[in-house]
């Protein structure tokens, strides 16, 4: 619980309040592969943000009037657990949560290769265990890996990131406290390799040479988190490896 | 949940012809790319109302009404009023559109208009406290799509800001608990003007205000809202696919310029 409003977000050496330079990212934590139904999973940790994204599908479209003839319908929901805000949320879903489903699956539609899937559904749920502030964003960065994780065809990884105002200052990835006092709020979903923004958001007041600048921030996050991304990936398909090198230790024939 | 919309089915040569002309540096409506169809606004259409407006954009119709109310402040904000924003999409509009409570388009159209306003503090909500903690007046923007061609965030929030500026309220006067309402009309305090610039992505050319054939052809949208200063106070992208960013640095001066052009007719419309 966090009720302690400090009253300068920025100290005098320019440092924020949890210590952080105004262009470094929060200490990010990711895993792929770590719910045991779900066809795709992932978790990610970004400041006190613990987001667990899963993935159905591709599978059959129910109801069945949803479905498209000639690509795959993509569903998304974003949800936030009662438990994850300092007031407790009712886990009826607002009309924010409705809005940000609708954008996170915008910015993952442009990646995945739905066309490979007509008639099917493909879908996402993402869920917001604790929430601290760019919740959306690091809802998209684990949905595309758990869009990866199970295996489904995709032009590259979306990576998320969000760049505020904070005392006159663009900062980079806004923690909860920045968030609610702060003077703009950007957030932003990238790939890299296409050079395609699929989520852009804003509000709060921005000059167009800041919002110039602070898109080409949150690019660059986008970027190392794009590369984080992939580590996870790696990650996981390494360890599989090491358990199967385990098991193909030879029998002993007596 | 939110899914990947069902497109009504457009014949693909209807389509192409569309996608064509744009491609050409032309559209269907012989517009150039950074131009809007032609806008008419009227306010003060609605006399039971405390604001309002409608607005012609090319085809596009919205009627927006504002009723002000006294009720609670919120826990955070004690000394401020409280702007409520609704956006219905009326089933008379459009084929696509059912009865019910709003969907996810609704909602959006209805939360992009909100930040507009919200953001750029364009209603001065701390003249709308009556009492702290216990009494302010609520602003209710409902914003009515009568006839859908296309471009209803901006039809929208444009309407909505004609019907802001037009907007009169009571004056108040607290005797204990009660308040009361008399019929002095004074204006709704009004410090920013934003308005609202959405731009389509057909193939890779950038349009504005798309109307609905753009709409069932282009790939993306972006909304970006600006204040009278000139600086931006929302942003909103749509659609399945994305900008590059070269695409959005020159989006966002155009953005400038229109948002000028068009706050310049709001204003004229509503006598300010």
């Amino acid at each position: 619980m966090q009720n302690k409003h400090p009253e300068k977000l920025l100290d005098e050496k320019g440092l924020r309040v949890d210590g952080r330079r105004l262009d470094q990212l929060r200490p990010v934590r990711l895993e792929v592969g770590i719910l045991d139904k779900a066809n795709g999973s992932a978790y990610i940790e970004q400041g006190k943000n613990k987001i667990l994204a899963a993935v159905y599908g591709p599978r059959e479209a129910h109801p069945k009037h949803i479905a498209l003839p000639d690509r795959a319908v993509i569903r998304c929901r974003y949800h936030m657990a009662p438990f994850s805000v300092d007031e407790r949320k009712s886990p009826a879903p607002s009309r924010r949560e409705l809005e940000l489903s609708k954008v996170i699956r915008e910015s993952l539609e442009p990646t995945v290769l739905t066309d490979l899937y007509p008639r099917t559904t493909i879908d996402l749920f993402v869920e917001i265990l604790q929430s601290d502030g760019g919740s959306r964003c690091a809802g998209i960065t684990a949905a595309s890996l758990a869009l990866a994780d199970a295996g489904i065809p995709m032009r590259e990884l979306v990576a998320a990131c969000a760049v505020g105002k904070v005392q006159g200052q663009l900062a980079l990835d806004l923690s909860d406290i920045e968030d609610k006092q702060g003077e703009a709020d950007l957030p932003v979903a990238y790939m890299p390799n296409s050079n395609l923004v699929t989520l852009l958001q804003m509000d709060g007041i921005l000059t167009l040479p800041e919002f110039e600048k602070g898109l080409n921030m949150a690019i660059e996050a986008c970027k190392t988190l794009h590369t984080m991304q992939r580590e996870a990936l790696k990650n996981k398909y390494s360890q599989i490896r090491e358990v199967a090198e385990e098991k193909e230790e030879p029998e002993v024939i007596a | 949940m939110s899914a990947t919309p069902q497109l009504p089915p457009v014949a693909k040569l209807e389509q192409k012809t569309v996608v064509d002309l744009i491609a050409k540096g032309n559209r269907i409506d012989e517009r150039g790319h950074d131009s809007y169809r032609p806008i008419t606004i009227q306010t003060g259409v609605i006399e039971k109302a405390n604001g309002s407006a409608q607005i012609f954009l090319g085809k596009t119709r919205v009627l927006v009404g504002i009723k002000v109310e006294t009720g609670e402040p919120f826990a955070d904000t004690p000394e401020e009023g409280v702007l409520t924003v609704n956006a219905e999409l009326v089933p008379l509009a459009h084929p696509s559109f059912e009865p019910g409570p709003p969907d996810e388009n609704a909602i959006e159209l209805a939360r992009v208009i909100d930040r507009g306003i919200r953001e750029s503090k364009a209603i001065d909500l701390k003249a709308l406290c009556l009492q702290k903690g216990k009494k302010v007046q609520v602003v209710y923007v409902d914003v009515y799509v009568l006839d859908h061609d296309g471009n209803l965030i901006d039809a929208g929030s444009m309407a909505a800001l004609a019907a802001l500026a037009n907007a009169k309220i009571g004056k108040y006067e607290i005797k204990g608990d009660e308040v009361i309402v008399k019929p002095d009309r004074r204006p709704l305090p009004i410090n920013n003007y934003p308005v609202s610039v959405t731009f389509g992505k057909v193939d890779r050319n950038i349009i504005v205000d798309p109307s609905l054939e753009e709409e069932q052809v282009m790939n993306a949208r972006l909304t970006v809202t600006i204040e009278k200063s000139g600086s931006i106070c929302a942003m909103q992208k749509g659609g399945l696919s994305g900008f590059t960013t070269e695409e959005l640095r020159k989006i966002v001066h155009i953005a400038v310029e229109r948002a000028a052009e068009n706050r310049a007719k709001i204003l004229a419309a509503a006598k300010i």
